[in-house]
């Protein structure tokens, strides 16, 4: 008898092609030129980041641009023990991130965490870029966000954006 | 001043892929299947009323015993139905124009969908007769068939 087969790679593979609209395409420029920048709402004030060029809660445009900081707080955050990348070595962490002067978390990786020192809610993060010369309109453009070193930021202040 | 402004308000576009590298656990009866086609042999199963079933299945459709006597098959059979395609996309067995068919081999009382490599859809008619070609490397999947071709064609 043949020896027989346990398994095989089956891999799915989807190929789309990705148009992000107007306002998430001036967001991905800014991007490509070193910037993060969002929208904020007329009504509610809130700040979009990236922008979707309406406010999904008032249902109104959100013209305004607002350049944020590359600063910000980790609101939550997962342990991945998994190897999805090869670049990098698991575990690492993935977090929310609210950028100081937004109100909607981003989602990136977490690097350069000092050793002793475990990712908490409320650790304060920046951003670290790429080279100048290899930024593109791509999230990719920040390699990832670090620990600055400040305190903790407090729980009341982005309970909101859980 | 114009086509700057054009630039800049007009959409991006990307590529993007999603690509999810799945395993898949072929089980005590297809992994026998399979690790004949690497030998390039084709084996069914046979059901309790007699029938021989291929590819083989785990469990009898009629009465939901498990099964386990394994029959070799013929490399030939006789096409039971077919759709000619004509413009072949990138993941399709053959790079050419091609058949996909249900071919019941000599000795089976089922079909297997295979391509079938007949140059021209002119070629191709229910219960006409066919054969295994192999690929020169055989791993253990059915793509180590790589096609059947019509069987006057040797």
């Amino acid at each position: 008898m043949s020896e027989p087969v346990v398994g095989f790679g089956a891999p799915i593979r989807l190929e789309y092609n990705y148009t992000p609209g107007s306002a998430s395409s001036r967001y991905l420029r800014s991007i490509a030129e070193g910037r993060i920048v969002g929208q904020r709402c007329p009504n509610c004030e809130k700040v979009y980041v990236p922008p979707r060029g309406s406010c999904p809660t008032c249902a109104v445009p959100t013209a305004e641009e607002v350049e944020l900081a590359h600063t910000g707080t980790i609101t939550t955050f997962c342990v991945v023990n998994l190897s999805f990348y090869k670049e990098i070595e698991p575990p690492y962490v993935c977090a929310s991130i609210l950028l100081d002067g937004a109100d909607i978390a981003l989602f990136h990786l977490i690097q350069e965490v000092p050793e002793g020192r475990e990712v908490t809610m409320g650790m304060r993060v920046e951003a670290v870029w790429v080279d100048e010369s290899e930024l593109a309109p791509t999230l990719e453009s920040i390699k990832y966000f670090r620990p600055t070193g400040e305190p903790d930021a407090s729980y009341d202040s982005y309970k909101e954006h859980l | 001043m114009a086509e700057t402004v054009e630039t800049q308000t007009a959409g991006l576009s990307a590529p993007h892929v999603l690509e999810y590298p799945y395993t898949r656990s072929v089980g005590p009866v297809i992994g026998r299947f399979l690790g004949g086609l690497r030998d390039r042999k084709i084996e069914g199963i046979r059901t309790k009323d007699g029938r021989v079933l291929v590819p083989p299945a785990e469990y009898d459709p009629v009465t939901s015993e498990a099964l386990s006597e394994f029959v070799e098959v013929g490399q030939a059979g006789v096409v039971k139905t077919w759709a000619w395609v004509s413009e072949p996309r990138p993941k399709h067995p053959l790079d050419r124009p091609f058949a996909w068919a249900l071919i019941q081999l000599d000795g089976a009382d089922t079909a297997l969908l295979h391509a079938i490599d007949a140059g021209d859809e002119s070629k191709m008619s229910t219960g006409m007769r066919v054969q295994v070609r192999w690929r020169e490397e055989t791993v253990g999947m059915i793509t180590d068939i790589e096609c059947f071709e019509p069987e006057a064609a040797s």
